[in-house]
């Protein structure tokens, strides 16, 4: 009997490092295979696809890029300053309506709950958030109109209050009162400090929130100047746009559309467009992973 | 009422800053959520730019008449259903399979690094999954179809029929996903006590005795919860999924076409906003019946799983 037994278990053992080591695989590969791809000559592209090997190694597609690095900087600015700003503003007043909703000695605090709550049961559409963004509060081309429809998702604040729950016990704000602080006192000198490990992972899904968004960008945003990096990506994909619109003038176009690396740049605008979160990710992914466990733990 | 009313004015009394600090959020939902569902009765006009919401004249129910007679109604929310159902079915059997493996392992350094592997494609826009697939599986030249060729198959064109599609979204939506949901059930595996598996082995259960007997049963509330919340979702499209990988691809109208892209596409066409509106506010009186309906049969069943 035990025999048996052990085999099942070392079968399964290797099954499920198979399965999960596949799925890891499959998680980087496409993004290896971009990478390279962006590295590649256009003409080798065209003629044999590509591969894992940058063969034969070729930069044009980035020094292409460089070369007309205005506009692609001018978006990087536009999707830097909205995801910062929007995560800051997002983040404050998620923490601070979370911070409330969490007070069990305020008495309305379920009935905001389900104020905010309801909006994700029914809600008016997209046609008349439209209408609303652009004929009544006028926000077209406005870089508001980037930030504010997902400056408050209703999700974060339920998250943000069960972090708060559990992080800061209500005789911690007792004590405080007694002190004298009052409540906004407490919130800036005491609650915040506290859940700092809740501000990094709520902040990072803001922060993608807002790196990611190209929708936002698409419905509101006419002016290249204004395009995000992920708006001015999709409009190169689909529409290869991008010349015609940035600055230069036709001649220069026809030209540039010669000597265009067209695949290749496709590839190297990707890479460029994953950007920073690429690089933030490792130094906050410990938070995430622990957000997540209070996240589902507490519901 | 009148004791209600003085109720609140004490409590504001009380707690003046709290409500204080409340209001910006509050402004913001009423401004930014409430009013649009005002504006919610541009489905029942013919909507013009000049006259506005309130101003434009009623047309009754000719614009829900149009959008149901057309068929485009019944098309898109057969899409829409049918995809998010197999999206729900499947994500949950790989993310669960995949928390319970990683579960079972002992080498901590595979775990840690796999993890942070899978999340990846979390982070990553749709808008670069798209390019990921356009030259993967493109016709010309993508990995996909030089690999068939060098095998001597025939290469497929992926964009050009719907069925492809039915096995590729789900596949995406999986690999994008599955880090990030599998995270959520691992950190519940994780809070499970340990006493109830040692306890096990003491008596002699085996790894998939543990898993079916513990594990799973465990799990169970984090599965249901997570599986209603996208059950009220059903009638929401992967919007950004849907446009990004098929975009205005009009061969696979038929078979991909959500109510989100529809809705984007004809506000962004031109189309009559009146018309379009008729097709969001049907999109939210259903994804609400959904919801509602749903919530019911599972407090019936059991109460402690309802979402309200």
């Amino acid at each position: 009997m035990k025999p048996a037994v052990k085999s099942d278990e070392l079968l399964f053992s290797i099954g499920s490092y198979f399965i999960v080591s596949v799925f890891t695989i499959l998680s980087v590969i496409p993004f290896l295979l971009v990478l390279s791809g962006s590295l590649t000559d256009e003409g080798a592209i065209i003629s044999n696809g590509y591969g894992f090997l940058p063969v034969p190694f070729s930069l044009d597609a980035y020094s292409y890029i460089l070369s007309d690095f205005s506009q692609i900087l001018r978006s990087y600015g536009v999707s830097i300053v909205v995801t910062l700003t929007g995560t800051a503003a997002g983040l404050y007043f998620c923490t601070m309506t979370a911070f409330v909703l969490s007070r069990q000695d305020f008495r309305y605090r379920n009935r905001f709950s389900f104020f905010f709550y309801f909006t994700t049961l029914f809600n008016g559409g997209l046609v008349s958030t439209y209408i609303l963004f652009v004929q009544y509060l006028k926000l077209k081309n406005n870089l508001l109109s980037l930030i504010l429809p997902g400056l408050l998702p209703v999700f974060y604040i339920l998250i943000m209050r069960s972090f708060i729950r559990s992080m800061i016990p209500a005789s911690l704000i007792e004590a405080a009162k007694i002190d004298g602080a009052g409540e906004f006192r407490i919130f800036m000198g005491i609650v915040l400090p506290l859940v700092k490990p809740a501000l990094a992972c709520i902040g990072l899904f803001y922060a993608i929130g807002y790196w990611n968004d190209w929708y936002n960008a698409m419905l509101y945003i006419t002016d290249i100047k204004k395009y995000s990096l992920q708006y001015l990506l999709t409009s190169v994909i689909n529409k290869a746009d991008f010349l015609t619109k940035s600055s230069m003038s036709s001649a220069t176009v026809a030209e540039a559309r010669e000597s265009l690396p067209s695949e290749s740049l496709k590839l190297a605008m990707t890479i460029v467009s994953i950007g920073p979160i690429v690089f933030v990710y490792p130094f906050v992914q410990k938070y995430f992973v622990t957000g997540l466990t209070i996240g589902a733990v507490k519901g | 009422m009148l004791k209600s009313n003085t109720g609140f004015i004490k409590e504001f009394g009380k707690n003046k800053v709290l409500f204080l600090m409340l209001m910006p959020t509050v402004l913001y939902f009423i401004v930014f959520a409430y009013l649009p569902m005002a504006g919610l009765i541009v489905a029942f006009k013919s909507y013009n730019y000049s006259q506005g919401i309130f101003f434009s004249p009623w047309s009754g129910f000719e614009n829900f008449g149009y959008f149901f007679k057309s068929g485009v109604a019944f098309q898109v929310t057969r899409n829409t259903i049918v995809f998010n159902l197999i999206f729900i079915v499947t994500s949950v059997i790989a993310s669960v399979a995949i928390a319970v493996f990683l579960s079972e392992m002992r080498n901590r350094y595979f775990k840690k690094v796999s993890q942070s592997f899978l999340i990846f494609p979390y982070f990553i826009s749709w808008v670069v999954v798209a390019a990921f697939v356009y030259n993967v599986f493109n016709y010309d030249y993508g990995v996909f179809n030089e690999i068939l060729r060098s095998l001597g198959f025939e290469p497929i064109n992926i964009y050009s029929k719907t069925s492809y599609w039915y096995v590729l979204l789900p596949l995406l939506h999986i690999w994008k996903n599955v880090g990030y949901s599998s995270a959520i059930y691992f950190a519940s595996i994780a809070g499970i006590n340990t006493e109830y598996y040692e306890a096990a082995r003491v008596d002699g259960a085996n790894t998939f005795q543990r898993i079916r007997h513990i594990t799973l049963p465990f799990l169970k509330p984090t599965v249901i919860v997570l599986v209603l919340l996208s059950v009220g979702q059903i009638l929401r499209g992967n919007m950004d999924m849907f446009y990004q990988l098929i975009g205005n691809n009009g061969m696979l109208f038929n078979g991909t076409d959500v109510i989100d892209t529809y809705v984007f596409r004809s506000l962004t066409g031109g189309a009559d906003l009146g018309l379009t509106s008729a097709a969001t506010f049907y999109q939210s009186v259903m994804c609400f019946a959904v919801i509602y309906v749903t919530n019911m049969i599972v407090k019936r069943a059991d109460k402690d799983y309802a979402l309200f």
